[in-house]
């Protein structure tokens, strides 16, 4: 019992880094009509980030946790500007091209520096040593992240359904044009979108440095199951993606612990959910079929 | 009020307006009818500023907003209500209703809003898509309204509804009128485009093909239904 409650906060704890990536694929998407590829690298940079401000000038974690996001944060709005708002008057190819063109020049760029070798974070003192739950301990840091994260999804989605700004952000998500024609300028949200978005994936990688290897390719890895969780929840899901995110954790989890003598159906249990998925609901779980502009 | 000069509009290669030219007073109501394909939704997307291919002039006011984007051209007054009805599945009735800046001089309060359409009152926190077709409608009209919108483009709003709800159309359309509104209005219903418009222009085949004002409409009814193919 307590072996499986174990494995299941473990996979709500994996779950939690799937969600916050996911969520910021979704608002991405959903106001541009982007799939940003680079997700994972900014992913990376977070944890990079947090260990190079560690390492070579004594940040600490705490503070790393509020720059990351904000400096990659504003990186996405400039690389918006700069090179992805051309992305949408061109066919989708550009979108993959451009994405993960960024995606190689990220991750060399560290590797060129840092090498390829994982570099070690010490957990923040604050959270070291483990909660007691009567049935079975489980590590401060990983207690903190689920509530952080479970925090952060509620007070995102709080924002997106109960203000001005979010009604603003689901109208144009749902039909730019109409939008448009309502006296909103939808193209001056596309900016802060794209860069909220990005700032939610840096942050998960100074979450990740903890207690994860940080290394140039962490985010490669990482993010072939992050775009499987967006399918299975529904491209521009806010709900679906959070809800898919926690879910993949959770059977990953439970299919390394219980299906470990069949590693070919653990690893590839993701998939086969988001092709089941596919097949039934070809939008996602919760994602609806594009409406006409 | 509004001017169209020599507007011509295109999807790719195909011409759907060639050098449409009309005026619409201030307050005046004035209807476009034709058959299908005739080019009436694309010219009123173009006057909402919505069809990227398109040559001419469109004038608001003493303003020529030509080359002003569609939120741009919202915020001077024009209030669009498309002929899909245009309802938000991810907003609520309410947010539906308060998505659009105020714009014009009288715009209406929510309160107002609900005193009239006490159907969309009872389900304001609804998913405005799960309202009926006719509720969906009313949201539309609603919502121009509530902007204080001085031009209404109105994309076939009686389309689908029962015979009461087109009544009640026309009500507010003839209510917005008195208040000094103005109306450029989509239609294929002739009875009820008599009923509330001042003149109406004959599209075909992205002309304007004949300017009638009611009695020659009326007079030519069986004729111009034929025509349209009703």
């Amino acid at each position: 019992m307590s072996g499986f409650l174990q494995n299941t906060f473990n996979g709500l704890v994996g779950g939690a880094f799937y969600a916050l990536l996911a969520l910021g694929l979704a608002v991405i998407f959903g106001m541009l009509r982007v799939v940003n590829f680079a997700h994972g690298a900014f992913y990376m940079l977070g944890a990079f980030g947090a260990y190079v401000l560690l390492a070579e000038a004594g940040v600490p974690f705490w503070a790393a946790l509020v720059i990351m996001p904000l400096a990659l944060g504003l990186l996405g709005m400039v690389l918006e500007r700069a090179v992805i708002h051309r992305l949408t008057r061109l066919d989708p190819l550009y979108n993959f091209l451009l994405t993960f063109g960024l995606t190689l020049i990220l991750q060399d760029l560290v590797k060129s520096r840092y090498g390829v070798q994982s570099s070690p974070y010490a957990t923040p003192a604050e959270l070291s040593g483990t909660v007691d739950f009567g049935l079975f301990d489980f590590p401060t840091y990983r207690v903190f992240i689920l509530g952080f994260t479970v925090l952060l999804c509620v007070a995102v989605w709080w924002v997106l359904g109960r203000t001005r700004v979010g009604m603003v952000v689901r109208a144009a998500t749902e039909r730019p044009e109409l939008t448009r024609a309502f006296g909103i300028d939808v193209g001056r949200w596309v900016t802060p979108v794209f860069g909220f978005g990005i700032a939610l994936a840096g942050l998960a990688g100074v979450l990740a440095a903890p207690m994860r290897a940080v290394n140039p390719l962490m985010g490669a890895d990482l993010i072939i199951v992050v775009f499987a969780v967006v399918v299975i929840g529904g491209l521009g899901s806010i709900f679906g993606s959070v809800a898919a995110g926690f879910g993949i954790g959770l059977i990953q989890a439970w299919g390394e612990a219980y299906l470990s003598d069949f590693p070919i159906v653990s690893q590839t249990v993701v998939f086969v959910v988001m092709a089941a998925v596919l097949l039934w609901r070809p939008a996602g779980l919760f994602g609806r079929e594009e409406a006409p502009a | 009020m509004l001017r169209i000069e020599n507007l011509s509009a295109w999807y790719g290669e195909a011409q759907v307006l060639r050098e449409v030219s009309l005026e619409v007073a201030t307050g005046e109501v004035v209807t476009l009818v034709g058959r299908n394909g005739a080019g009436k939704s694309t010219l009123l997307r173009s006057v909402m500023g919505l069809h990227p291919g398109q040559r001419g002039t469109v004038s608001f006011g003493d303003r020529d907003v030509t080359k002003l984007p569609a939120h741009k051209r919202a915020r001077l007054g024009l209030g669009w209500v498309p002929d899909d009805r245009g309802a938000y599945a991810t907003l609520t009735v309410t947010e539906n209703l308060t998505l659009p800046p105020r714009v014009g001089p009288d715009p209406w309060p929510l309160e107002r809003v609900y005193e009239a359409f006490p159907a969309l009152y009872t389900r304001r926190d609804s998913a405005a898509t799960m309202l009926s077709g006719g509720e969906q409608q009313m949201l539309a009209l609603a919502r121009v309204l509530r902007m204080g919108a001085r031009l209404l483009l109105c994309d076939e709003p009686t389309e689908g509804l029962s015979p009461l709800l087109v009544q009640q159309v026309g009500d507010l359309l003839r209510e917005a009128k008195k208040h000094g509104v103005t109306v450029l209005l989509v239609e294929q219903n002739l009875h009820f485009a008599t009923g509330v418009a001042d003149r109406h222009y004959l599209l075909a085949e992205g002309r304007i093909a004949e300017a009638m004002d009611n009695s020659e409409v009326r007079s030519r009814e069986r004729e111009l239904l034929a025509y349209l193919g009703i």
